[in-house]
């Protein structure tokens, strides 16, 4: 059921985007500025008003220990996400050390509390379904600023459908309550994570929309190229 | 992005070291480096204290960029419209906004370590990336630098923290700025902003 809501609130967006098209821009990889900034006025009155102080509660309040094992235990989930992709773009050497790392962390690291595979020399796995289907040649397309989670482009907000379809969270516990307490962690985890970000972003930009578009844009290049990224594109 | 931030931390303890003579650009990241988590080390209360700061930024780590060139790059197609005077006030306050920057990402400094990626170089070569990988939890955040041979010495001209580069992330801003303000009204933007 929540794939689907998810991908119903997608599509309402990819739809709205288009409408939106025949707005100017300035700049030729955001042709949906206007609603892109309006869409990014509401993610911030949401943070403002729920999850920076969410975030910031859990930060203060939850032990060290515990706000790494969280961190871990998600990121071990991104990990097996990364080794699908590795696999889907044929990097077997990446792959295998994701597959690697997913074990050790798994099996030894109590379901992924405990991070095992950093020390081993396994690093944590980056590959995503956006960066998979950059691989076989799709452009970024537009960029976005999705509801709730943010920057993205029209190639990686596709690349979001498959971890709604196959995210294992929902799948892990018995009870609904439960995935649901699952999920909110999640986002605590991420939004916490993303704290010192927001104040160097505060400090550094002039205009932060434009200031995060283009880096998020760059990022997500470098990333496709796995950090070579042909010049001048 | 938490990756990027402190590797932006990171990049910026880097680039110190007053440099005596000529020094390989690898070999002076090294020493900056060395140096500023060395002074971090000894006295922790450096991050907590703005004065403290300033003064590691401004004599360590700000003599070893090139503040005009990094202006020159985010400003792009529009620094040929900007008169001298111009120029030169666009150079001092984005320098300022960049170490008001690092002091915040300073702040955030933790404990990780670098490695150096062995670099290429003809001896004859004036402008060369030098590549780091600084190592932070689970994933490394790749660093690169972008320096040019200024005199004897190597000044940094741009940062690129995880395909990130700084001064391409500038641009755009201040492309938008110029369009809508013009030079004066971009100056007067990071002058406001420096001021808050």
């Amino acid at each position: 059921m929540t794939v689907l809501k998810h991908f119903v609130a997608l599509c309402a967006l990819l739809l709205l985007a288009g409408c939106a098209s025949l707005q100017s821009s300035a700049s030729p990889q955001d042709p949906y500025e206007p609603i892109n900034r309006k869409v990014d006025v509401f993610n911030q009155f949401v943070d403002t008003m729920f999850l920076k102080p969410a975030a910031r509660a859990y930060v203060a309040v939850a032990p060290a220990a515990v706000q790494v094992g969280v961190g871990n235990f998600f990121g071990n989930i991104g990990d097996g996400y990364s080794f699908v992709n590795s696999l889907l773009q044929g990097k077997h050497e990446k792959a295998s050390g994701d597959l690697s790392r997913v074990f050790v962390n798994t099996f030894f690291g109590f379901g992924g509390l405990v991070d095992l595979g950093t020390p081993l020399g396994y690093e944590r796995g980056e590959e995503d379904f956006g960066q998979t289907l950059g691989h076989y040649g799709m452009k970024s397309g537009p960029f976005l600023m999705l509801p709730l989670f943010g920057p993205s482009s029209v190639r990686d907000a596709a690349g979001l459908l498959p971890n709604f379809a196959f995210d294992p969270v929902s799948k892990l516990a018995s009870s609904a309550s439960a995935n649901n307490t699952l999920r909110a962690l999640r986002i605590l985890d991420t939004r916490a994570a993303l704290l010192p970000t927001e104040a160097l972003l505060q400090s550094a930009a002039l205009d932060r929309y434009t200031f995060l578009r283009s880096a998020y844009l760059q990022r997500r290049q470098n990333l496709v190229y796995d950090g070579k990224p042909p010049k001048d594109d | 992005m938490k990756k990027v931030v402190s590797g932006v931390v990171l990049s910026f303890s880097m680039m110190s070291a007053v440099v005596f003579g000529q020094v390989a650009p690898d070999a002076q990241v090294k020493a900056v480096t060395s140096e500023v988590t060395a002074l971090l080390k000894t006295d922790p209360s450096i991050p907590n204290s703005p004065t403290k700061l300033a003064s590691v930024i401004e004599g360590k780590l700000a003599p070893n960029f090139n503040f005009n060139r990094m202006a020159q790059l985010a400003m792009g197609r529009n620094w040929a419209k900007a008169s001298p005077e111009q120029q030169q006030v666009l150079t001092g306050e984005f320098k300022n906004l960049l170490v008001r920057t690092y002091s915040g990402a300073l702040s955030n400094y933790r404990n990780n370590s670098v490695d150096f990626k062995p670099l290429r170089m003809q001896p004859t070569d004036t402008d060369v990336t030098v590549k780091t990988l600084v190592q932070s939890g689970g994933s490394p955040i790749p660093i690169d630098y972008s320096m040019e041979k200024v005199g004897d010495s190597w000044k940094a001209y741009d940062v690129i923290v995880g395909g990130v580069s700084l001064v391409t992330n500038y641009r755009e801003e201040f492309n938008n700025i110029v369009r809508d303000a013009g030079v004066d009204g971009l100056i007067k933007q990071l002058q406001q902003k420096n001021k808050g």
